[in-house]
């Protein structure tokens, strides 16, 4: 298999919305047969990422790379960016609205769980510009 | 236990996806968080929820869970009737509540999340 790349726009307006680039992701892979629980882990940390996303950034861009070796996924958005990456990783740590939290996220476990389900996750951020996410996942 | 089985003890409303009523399920989580659902990982699960948001068909999506359950008599809206129907993802509607449909299918014989003894 020659390496892959799928590129989502993920609007930032509709909440009802936010998990389809994850759910195709989700389903490419099956379709390329890799493992389920490797395709387990990818989909739960990118839906974290894409909820994110929506809820913090109005949206943003998808990238996703795969090859045989890696599955590569970039998040990028143009949101307000984060300015203590210790705290936002602590577990519980929220600044998600009241409405968020009504829909059922909010609970501060977003990028503590990406950085579990991924082998290797890096967060470029500036305040006013924007964040960048990006997951890796090595195929074993 | 089946799905079909989970319909008995919860008297339970069928609204989408008959046809995958004898799938196994093999453990529950009972949970209105859905990042608390993503942060433990499951075998065959059945998720039992009171959000009526097609983030919970979503979020069972990307954990392979088996089937959902909206507690206390909470009717699926029309958007998450179809991604269900779209991902081969029975819901179901009770009218008991969290704390009581839990406590049956655990009962029953159904583990917590994680406990796969």
């Amino acid at each position: 298999m020659d390496s892959l790349e799928l590129t989502y726009q993920v609007p930032g307006d509709d909440f009802s919305r936010a998990g389809e680039a994850s759910s195709a992701v989700k389903r490419t892979l099956k379709t390329l047969g890799f493992p389920p629980d490797l395709i387990r882990r990818i989909a739960i940390a990118m839906y974290e990422a894409e909820i994110n996303m929506v809820i913090h950034a109005d949206g943003g861009v998808v990238t996703a790379r795969i090859s045989p070796e890696l599955v590569e996924v970039s998040f990028a958005d143009v949101g307000p960016g984060i300015p203590d990456i210790d705290l936002a990783m602590q577990e519980g740590y929220s600044t998600a609205s009241e409405q968020v939290r009504d829909l059922g996220f909010g609970a501060g476990m977003g990028l503590p769980n990406m950085k579990k389900y991924a082998d290797d996750m890096t967060i470029t951020t500036t305040v006013g510009v924007g964040t960048t996410v990006l997951l890796q996942f090595q195929i074993a | 236990m089946k799905i079909r089985d989970i319909v008995t003890l919860l008297d339970a409303k069928v609204f989408c996806c008959e046809d995958r009523l004898d799938t196994e399920v093999h453990a529950g989580c009972g949970c209105d968080m859905m990042s608390d659902v993503l942060a433990y990982v499951k075998d065959q699960a059945v998720l039992l929820t009171g959000l009526v948001n097609p983030q919970s068909i979503r979020t069972a999506e990307m954990m392979d869970i088996v089937c959902i359950v909206l507690v206390r008599g909470k009717e699926p809206t029309p958007a998450m009737i179809e991604l269900a129907t779209e991902r081969h993802l029975p819901l179901l509607g009770t009218q008991k509540r969290m704390f009581s449909a839990c406590g049956i299918l655990y009962s029953a014989g159904l583990l917590q999340e994680g406990d796969q003894s």
